[in-house]
């Protein structure tokens, strides 16, 4: 059995169908990559699989229970699917210590002196030991994304969903989240949304290339960048190479 | 002259020292009472359900669109023919406290819509229900965003509560009038009363401030709200 199943997913939003039935499958500690142009409903269906939108139609499995169904308590879901966002979505009014900790205090009831020593532990793990003390407004964009995936991984979720991580980042900033990120591969499952190409080349286990509400192909790096079936697959990997330098970064 | 007039403000000073405790009395409780209505308006405005909301709209139009005299007149000299009888201070309480609701709802509801969703999302994302998410990650940076208007509408009571002596409390304005009316004096005691409003004024508004400051994260920007209640 999967660990994560994606089953036939619909999402509409007013009248315009943004996911048009989409499924696949991840593993314990897999990582996975979707790529495809924007506007094409990646986040909608990171969205849709923990529900902060839920889907109109089909079904989100996670260890073996149903998100989906109305009778699961998604808030238990919720703890076990960390989410990261394209902006962020730092707490504004904490520091990041008590950014990572507070998912620990509040919803883990985890005793504040216990929870803030394994939120310092996430922290230098992405290497911000200096900064526990400082507010969002205060850090970097590497920095408040390195935040928000140490937010993440305090709570020892089975899996990561990332939003474009580094999209909203200066590209001198980029690297840093990204090798954080490389250092998760195979400790927890990921699902990653970018457009970082050398990230998708060289960590990924699978790729997943979507248009048009649909997965148009997936397969493994080496399929799809030497191999891809689709052409729509080939012009979307060959014109998004060219724009962001496959080479420099995440390689 | 002067003599004169310091032996006056001292003669003067047992009636109006009593008049300022009905007026701080009346400030603190209208607006510790109003903060507390005012929020669970705003948040039923935000969150609430289409019927919640409607109730919640419908209360601050109505108390917004009619002015705080007639809202005390109804209270004081309206109910009683219903049957529910308040002392002068009760009504004056009740009716500052049920109309600065409604003003401060909609500063804070303004405060709350101005924390970006994103905040609500990484709340819920965390496992936080809708509940913690308000109380823990919402809430905190709304209410910093709301200290000024909510200065604001602190001064606004300490002065507008003077309204209250036309029902017979013996607020600071009224124990004015009284003194004036014994002694014919009216500019003294009137200047007199405006220089303690000032300075009520002056002191309340620095310790706000300190207050504010204290409480000041980087980041969360007091600047984001403007509508303010006009004196
Ligand atoms: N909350 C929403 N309401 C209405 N339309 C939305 C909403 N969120 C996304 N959309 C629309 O859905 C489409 C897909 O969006 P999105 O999932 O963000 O795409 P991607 O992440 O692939 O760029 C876009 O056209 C976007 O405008
Ligand atoms: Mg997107």
């Amino acid at each position: 059995m999967a660990m994560l199943e994606v089953k036939d997913i619909y999402k509409s939003y007013g009248k315009v169908p943004i996911l048009k039935g989409v499924s696949f499958t991840m593993e314990k500690e897999e990582t996975k990559v979707i790529i495809g142009p924007s506007g094409t409903g990646k986040s909608t269906l990171l969205r849709c699989i923990n529900q902060l939108s839920p889907p109109d139609k089909g079904q989100v499995w996670l260890d073996g229970e149903e998100i989906t169904n109305p009778k699961t308590n998604i808030n238990k879901m919720r703890e076990k699917i960390g989410f990261v966002f394209q902006d962020f979505n730092l707490f504004n009014h904490l520091t990041a210590l008590r950014n990572v900790s507070i998912g620990l205090e509040k919803v883990k009831k985890i005793e504040k002196d216990a929870a803030q020593k394994r939120a310092l532990q996430e922290l230098t793990r992405v290497g911000l030991e200096a900064q526990v003390g400082q507010y969002p407004a205060q850090l970097s964009g590497g920095q408040k994304q390195r935040v928000g995936i140490a937010r993440a991984l305090a709570m020892d979720p089975d899996v990561i969903l990332f939003d474009e991580p580094t999209s909203a980042l200066d590209p001198e900033l980029i690297g840093d989240v990204l090798d954080v990120m490389k250092s998760l591969c195979g400790k927890v499952a990921m699902l990653v949304v970018t457009h970082e190409m050398g990230f998708a080349r060289n960590v990924a286990d699978e790729i997943i290339f979507m248009e048009g509400g649909i997965i148009v192909e997936q397969g493994s790096p080496k399929e799809m960048f030497t191999n891809a079936k689709m052409a729509r697959t080939k012009e979307f990997l060959g014109r998004i190479g060219a724009l962001y330098g496959e080479d420099e970064t995440g390689g | 002259m002067a003599a004169d007039f310091a032996q006056f403000f001292l003669n003067s000073l047992p009636d109006l020292f009593n008049g300022l405790g009905y007026t701080l009395l009346l400030t603190f409780i209208s607006i510790t009472a109003g903060f507390f209505l005012g929020i669970s308006l705003a948040l039923g405005r935000v969150y609430g359900n289409k019927i919640v909301n409607g109730f919640c709209v419908g209360y601050i139009e109505l108390i917004r669109g009619t002015p705080l005299l007639v809202q005390l007149f109804i209270i004081y000299f309206g109910l009683p023919s219903i049957g529910i009888i308040f002392t002068p201070i009760q009504a004056a309480l009740l009716g500052l406290s049920l109309n600065s609701a409604a003003y401060q709802a909609e500063y804070l509801r303004g405060a709350i819509q101005s924390v970006e969703s994103g905040q609500m999302s990484a709340a819920r994302s965390l496992g936080m229900n809708k509940l913690q998410s308000i109380g823990h990650v919402i809430l905190p940076q709304a209410l910093r965003i709301s200290i000024p208007a909510w200065s604001n509408e602190f001064i606004y009571l300490l002065q507008y509560s003077s309204i209250a002596y036309i029902i017979q409390v013996a607020e600071l304005t009224a124990e004015g009038k009284f003194i004036a009316a014994h002694t014919f004096r009216y500019l003294e005691v009137f200047a007199m009363i405006a220089v303690i409003y000032l300075v009520l004024t002056i002191v309340s508004t620095e310790i706000i401030d300190r207050i504010a400051k204290r409480l000041s994260i980087p980041g969360i920007g007091a600047a984001k709200q403007v509508s303010l209640r006009e004196g």
